[in-house]
């Protein structure tokens, strides 16, 4: 049984020196919000590609060791979809479209689902500000 | 636990709808007759159960076509929790699942506690199980009072909100606060369980049971319930399995899978309790299920009582001062103290490299949380898995072949909570 799709972004990882934004969403200088990201103790192995799929699968036995199947992909590269094999993974593939931009091939249906459709750009990307967002009735629309 | 042999066939073959597994599309035939109206439900329809919009075709009163429409109530809690520190993300989760609520903070701490590689002390497990299953029923009522009301049995609502506020002022007991505690910390609890806690849960426990006899009293044998419930909703075990399914809605489908018995965590494997399994798969048995699991849980909620008296004096948290609060009043005396105090209430701890996936059972199924640290203070991605999500997405399945008073019953049945599905 497919349990769960879980996409995560991996830019700026500490240890992807080539990919170090620095601190996401926040200005440069010393940040009161962030004190601990300045000295990490041990840098963190480096990540092959930018965001990971992750897909938690359990067999419906007692004793069966769960199982995460991950898939590394870059910016612009596509992951084939595994709808025809789960259905359950068609709203899970359709959240990791709509919230970190990754598309899946062969999806039947893939539209943002949290998002409303006319949404620019995927909100859980590192790269994606913090606040910023016009908010209605507030006199700075 | 494999399903069982004998299990009856709720019909044959598969009702996923193809191509797109969570919309039910209607039939070119039936398009054709050019009788078919669309509705619109929702989002703000007092019976969706939250801000869930559905989007039904209808010939006649029957339903032919269906999509759900989910969203509304994102909130980006993900991201969020992405710019607190390890502690002060606890908060969160509560307010995701807002109805289990005690549920899915554990989930969060469980994984936390993975990658921090501690282990709670005794006390802290049995009180941990003892609101979960608390948390169980307070869950499972709200359930049972929304459904029913959306059937028409308005009364049902009154009784399970009666017992729903003794869940809560228990709550209030231990934790200080009705909802959304933050009791749990990662190590163990926030504070020591307040004495004259142990009889009024006692009091709890003696009282549900009857509870739960004037529930089904008023239910199970009721002429209006069992029309409007048996047989409505259909859902076999191979597309609950296939639509990931878990929890409740897949137990009464026929599938003996409860996490706390086959991943035992906190120490459920120490308990005495059974797991209910309908094979009906129907919205009745989604109820029933439900409610004997309510029984279920008080008995599970008298064992921890039962050990928790014994652990009186023990201590509630792991005493590693990396990342638990130093006790308040060594504040005063011991200069060590105060720096871990301020060093975890400025910074917060760091959690070390890795990424993990807890899980549990909650009211509504498998709770996941897929967390990645990178080492610091803060979670690099939390990615929850939300039972509620999955729920929704057998609406289409469940919907085959029903009529559009039955939309009603089978969107209640699977037990959905918005704030759990959008997050």
């Amino acid at each position: 049984m497919l349990v769960d799709v879980a996409a995560a972004d991996y830019l700026g990882w500490p240890g992807n020196d080539e990919r170090v934004a620095g601190y996401i969403g926040t200005h440069d200088g010393r940040d009161l919000n962030n004190p601990g990201t300045g000295g990490l103790e041990r840098l963190p192995e480096p990540k092959p590609k930018r965001f990971s799929v992750s897909y938690h699968l359990v067999r419906l036995r007692a004793g069966a060791a769960r199982v995460r199947v991950q898939v590394w992909v870059d910016e612009g590269e596509h992951v084939p979809s595994v709808v025809d094999v789960w259905p359950a993974a068609d709203w899970h593939e359709r959240e990791a479209w709509d919230l970190m931009g990754i598309p899946f091939d062969g999806h039947p249906n893939l539209r943002r689902i949290l998002m409303e459709d006319d949404w620019e750009g995927h909100p859980l990307r590192k790269d994606y500000p913090i606040g910023g967002e016009p908010v209605r009735f507030s006199g700075e629309e | 636990m494999a399903i069982a042999p004998e299990r009856p066939r709720i019909y044959e073959g598969t009702r996923i709808p193809a191509p797109i597994p969570t919309v039910l599309q209607v039939p070119d035939d039936v398009r054709a007759s050019g009788d078919v109206l669309q509705v619109n439900f929702g989002p703000n329809h007092p019976s969706t159960h939250g801000v869930l919009r559905l989007i039904v075709d209808l010939s006649g009163e029957e339903v032919v076509g269906l999509s759900a429409v989910i969203g509304y109530l994102h909130t980006g809690f993900e991201k969020s929790m992405e710019q607190k520190t390890w502690w002060k993300a606890i908060t969160y989760p509560e307010r995701i699942d807002y109805v289990g609520y005690q549920n899915n903070e554990l989930v969060f701490v469980l994984a936390i506690e993975k990658l921090l590689g501690c282990v709670p002390p005794p006390k802290a497990q049995w009180m941990r199980m003892l609101l979960c299953e608390l948390n169980r029923i307070h869950s499972h009522l709200v359930f049972l009072g929304t459904s029913a009301l959306e059937l028409g049995a308005i009364s049902m609502f009154w009784y399970c909100f009666r017992e729903r506020d003794l869940v809560l002022d228990l709550s209030e007991l231990v934790t200080g606060a009705r909802m959304h505690t933050r009791y749990f910390q990662a190590g163990g609890l926030a504070e020591d369980i307040p004495r004259g806690f142990y009889p009024e849960c006692r009091k709890f426990c003696d009282w549900m049971p009857h509870a739960i006899d004037d529930y089904e009293s008023l239910l199970s044998r009721n002429e209006i319930w069992l029309e409007r419930t048996k047989g409505v909703g259909l859902l076999s075990a191979d597309d609950a399995i296939a639509l990931g399914q878990t929890g409740p809605n897949l137990r009464a489908s026929g599938v003996d899978w409860d996490l706390r018995k086959v991943e035992p965590y906190l120490a459920y494997d120490e308990v005495d309790f059974r797991v209910p399994v309908y094979h009906g798969g129907d919205v009745y048995d989604r109820y029933k299920v439900r409610v004997d699991e309510m029984r279920e849980s008080t008995r599970i909620i008298s064992q921890c009582l039962d050990r928790l008296e014994e652990m009186e004096g023990e201590p509630w948290i792991v005493d590693d001062r990396k990342y638990v609060l130093p006790p308040r009043h060594e504040l005063q005396t011991s200069m060590e103290s105060l720096i871990h105090h301020f060093k975890i209430v400025t910074e917060g701890y760091r959690v070390p490299e890795g990424e993990v996936y807890a899980t549990l059972e909650g009211p509504r199924g498998e709770y996941g949380c897929y967390v990645v640290s990178d080492g610091g203070p803060k979670p690099w991605r939390v990615k929850f898995r939300a039972p509620s999500f999955a729920a929704l997405e057998a609406t289409a399945t469940c919907m085959t072949n029903s009529y559009v008073a039955d939309l009603i019953a089978i969107v209640g049945s699977l037990d959905a909570v918005m704030g759990d599905t959008d997050r």
